[in-house]
């Protein structure tokens, strides 16, 4: 699905990746978890091409692609999806009217029909129902007033509406309640299939709890200096990440 | 003497227009021969035109006595099947027939009007200081004279279409307007533009609308790059009265509107709504004054703009509350997006409160597009340009929504599509 190779990625002038490496196969639900400032976020920006970020060196092949090479919005219609931390309110920008716009530019891009208006309504009754967002949220504004919640299940919502190959979850756990958490994880789960895949970036090991990775990495320091199964979340979480400091300090 | 006379921008314009022959009154005609002989046109030291340089339409010379009427208007309207009243360069080209005008009705050209009618004119628009209307009332050609009889509902809108031609050409065009009480009308203003250039209208409108009336106006300027337009919209309002206009200013080089509304009586609604939408050299400035004289009353003002290139917008936007005007709601707002870096504005909203007990507010934003934002919709799969309209539209989305007349929306959105690519 996606092997991303000595990654090497800076923010105005500062190295923040040094040389990632990271493979995730079809079918596979892969953790990142850190300390903070370890670079977790600037993984998922640069996967999505924010802009402010400059790759200095590596490759990142999505599904045979050049994936550094396409825009932003390329990447979407490619199957790549960014749930974000800080989700975006869009003041008059009502979230089922870009849903459509989005999910028709990317059939358009697929060279595959556009979705009627009956089609897409019936989508979104479908879809929101699996976040368990309130439908009249689903039209509102996009985020405009929602809660930290609403915000990340209208995230999920919006992945299921574009039915992404790869999902990168970018700490959707954070701030939420556990029945949020719970709805949220739920939502993700219902969507895995043998095709998607799903990268999961958080700082708390609660949410694999619910998500359950067949692997869990330890991105420290702009590397991944530790791979593992889930019983390794749950070690971090018990121990934190100074063990491991001082395990790549002494090496 | 003669040598202030010379030097005067104001005279060299004048001098090849046409003197009005409509029969204003002697005291109107009087005032404003005295302000032309006595002053010029605005500098950028008058407060009230500091970001508007005039010099352009002070150096047109109009070639009016040669001016021919093309008649070629393609007839563009706004809405079909109202009451359409056509003019081109100030002069009357065409009006409905008589029996179609609905009952309670008196609409015609000034230039068919008995010298009773035309009396009023000026009673309105009459600043001494504004060398356009003095222009407007000495070289009028012509205009609309509507009167809505007291209780009389129009169940279809009269709209005035204006199309400049030719070069050089110098429109002078008059309006008076009068809504009788319990009264309910609305106008709809199309001003056109058709193988124009350096071309210039100067429009005046007095609007009286009496106790318990509605009226309405959506106004679209539209006339092309390289022509002028000044326009004066003074307003007197009655008692229970409500005023609503929407004003819409999508092209033309250097468009000017000057919005007097005088609230003289209690419990009155006044709805201002304004967007200017603005590329490449365009220079858009907005006046607008709402001068609250009687208790109990509200107005909302809001006025969106959006400049792409290197365009410039103003706005200053003046509420007055005064004295004995107690329990006012006034609220005013303007907010702006610039799309490019050689874009500007100036926005100034003013509040003058000489009474105690009011609800005011008025605030001004200036910014660019969320970037943030744009890249969250990219992320979706929504292609840049998309995600830019997106935001524009939302942006004056509030300002769309409060226009009433779908076909004003309508065209509105087909020239948005037109000139700047954007699809609602």
């Amino acid at each position: 699905m996606i092997k991303i190779t000595d990654l090497h990625a800076s923010i105005n002038g500062k190295e923040i990746l040094k040389g990632l490496n990271l493979e995730v196969k079809a079918g596979e639900i892969h953790a990142i978890m850190g300390p903070n400032g370890a670079g977790k976020s600037t993984l998922a920006s640069v996967l999505a091409g924010r802009e402010d970020y400059e790759v200095t060196g590596g490759t990142i092949d999505f599904e045979g692609k050049d994936l550094l090479e396409l825009e932003t919005e390329d990447r979407a219609r490619e199957g790549l999806f960014l749930a974000f931390q800080y989700p975006v309110e869009i003041p008059g920008v009502s979230n089922i009217n870009f849903l459509r716009t989005a999910l028709n530019e990317i059939r358009e891009y697929r060279g595959e029909p556009t979705v009627s208006a009956k089609e897409f309504m019936s989508m979104v009754r479908e879809k929101s129902a699996i976040v368990e967002l309130d439908a009249k949220l689903a039209s509102r504004s996009v985020n405009e007033g929602f809660s930290g919640g609403e915000k990340k299940r209208n995230e999920i919502f919006q992945m299921a509406m574009l039915a992404p190959k790869l999902a990168i979850l970018d700490e959707t756990d954070s701030g939420l309640d556990i029945d949020a958490l719970r709805i949220v994880a739920n939502g993700v789960n219902t969507l895995k299939s043998a095709d998607n895949a799903t990268i999961v970036i958080t700082h708390y090991q609660r949410l694999l709890d619910y998500i359950v990775p067949d692997f869990v990495h330890v991105l420290y320091d702009g590397k991944i200096v530790k791979t593992g199964t889930k019983e390794l979340a749950l070690e971090l979480e018990e121990r934190g990440y100074d063990w491991i400091k001082a395990e790549i300090d002494a090496q | 003497m003669n040598e202030t006379i010379q030097t005067n921008k104001l005279h060299l314009f004048t001098e090849n227009l046409t003197e009005t022959t409509l029969p204003f009154s002697a005291e109107t005609l009087q005032h404003a021969q005295q302000i032309i002989h006595t002053s010029d046109f605005p500098t950028t030291r008058k407060e009230a035109w500091k970001y508007t340089r005039v010099g352009k339409i002070a150096a047109i010379r109009s070639n009016a006595p040669n001016q021919q009427i093309t008649h070629s208007s393609r007839n563009q309207v706004i809405e079909k099947n109202v009451l359409t009243f056509v003019f081109e360069n100030g002069e009357f080209i065409s009006a409905p027939a008589q029996e179609e005008l609905p009952k309670g009705l008196t609409i015609k050209p000034l230039s068919v009007c008995t010298k009773e009618e035309l009396q009023t004119i000026g009673c309105l628009a009459n600043d001494s200081e504004d060398v356009f209307q003095a222009i407007n009332t000495a070289f009028t050609k012509d205009g609309i004279y509507v009167h809505v009889a007291d209780n009389c509902e129009l169940s279809v809108p009269v709209q005035l279409i204006h199309t400049l031609t030719g070069e050089n050409t110098v429109a002078n065009f008059r309006n008076y307007i009068s809504v009788g009480n319990f009264a309910k009308a609305s106008l709809i203003q199309g001003y056109f533009s058709e193988a124009a250039t350096n071309s210039f209208i100067n429009v005046v409108s007095e609007i009286k609308v009496g106790q318990n009336a509605n009226f309405s106006i959506h106004k679209m300027q539209y006339e092309s790059a390289g022509n002028f337009h000044v326009s004066t919209e003074a307003i007197a309002q009655e008692k229970d009265s409500t005023f609503t206009i929407h004003t819409f200013t999508l092209n033309g080089s250097l468009v000017r509107n000057n919005l007097h509304i005088a609230v003289n009586g209690k419990n009155c609604t006044t709805n201002l709504n304004g967007i200017y939408l603005l590329k490449e050299n365009q220079h858009v400035d907005n006046h607008t004054i709402v001068d609250h004289k009687a208790p109990h009353c509200q107005s909302n003002e809001l006025y969106k703009g959006v400049m792409d290139d290197a365009s410039t917008a103003v706005f200053n936007g003046k509420v007055f509350v005064r004295q004995d005007a107690q329990k006012i709601n006034a609220f005013q707002s303007n907010a702006n997006v610039l799309l490019s870096d050689a874009a500007s504005i100036n926005s100034k909203p003013e509040l003058e409160i000489y009474a105690d007990d009011v609800k005011c507010s008025h605030g001004s934003t200036t910014g660019q597009l969320d970037e943030e934002a744009v890249f969250y919709l990219r992320a979706r799969g929504i292609s840049e340009i998309s995600a830019r309209q997106l935001m524009v539209s939302a942006f004056i989305a509030d300002v769309l929504d409060k226009v009433e007349n779908q076909a004003f929306l309508d065209f509105t959105y087909g020239i948005l599509n037109e000139r700047f690519g954007w699809e609602f």
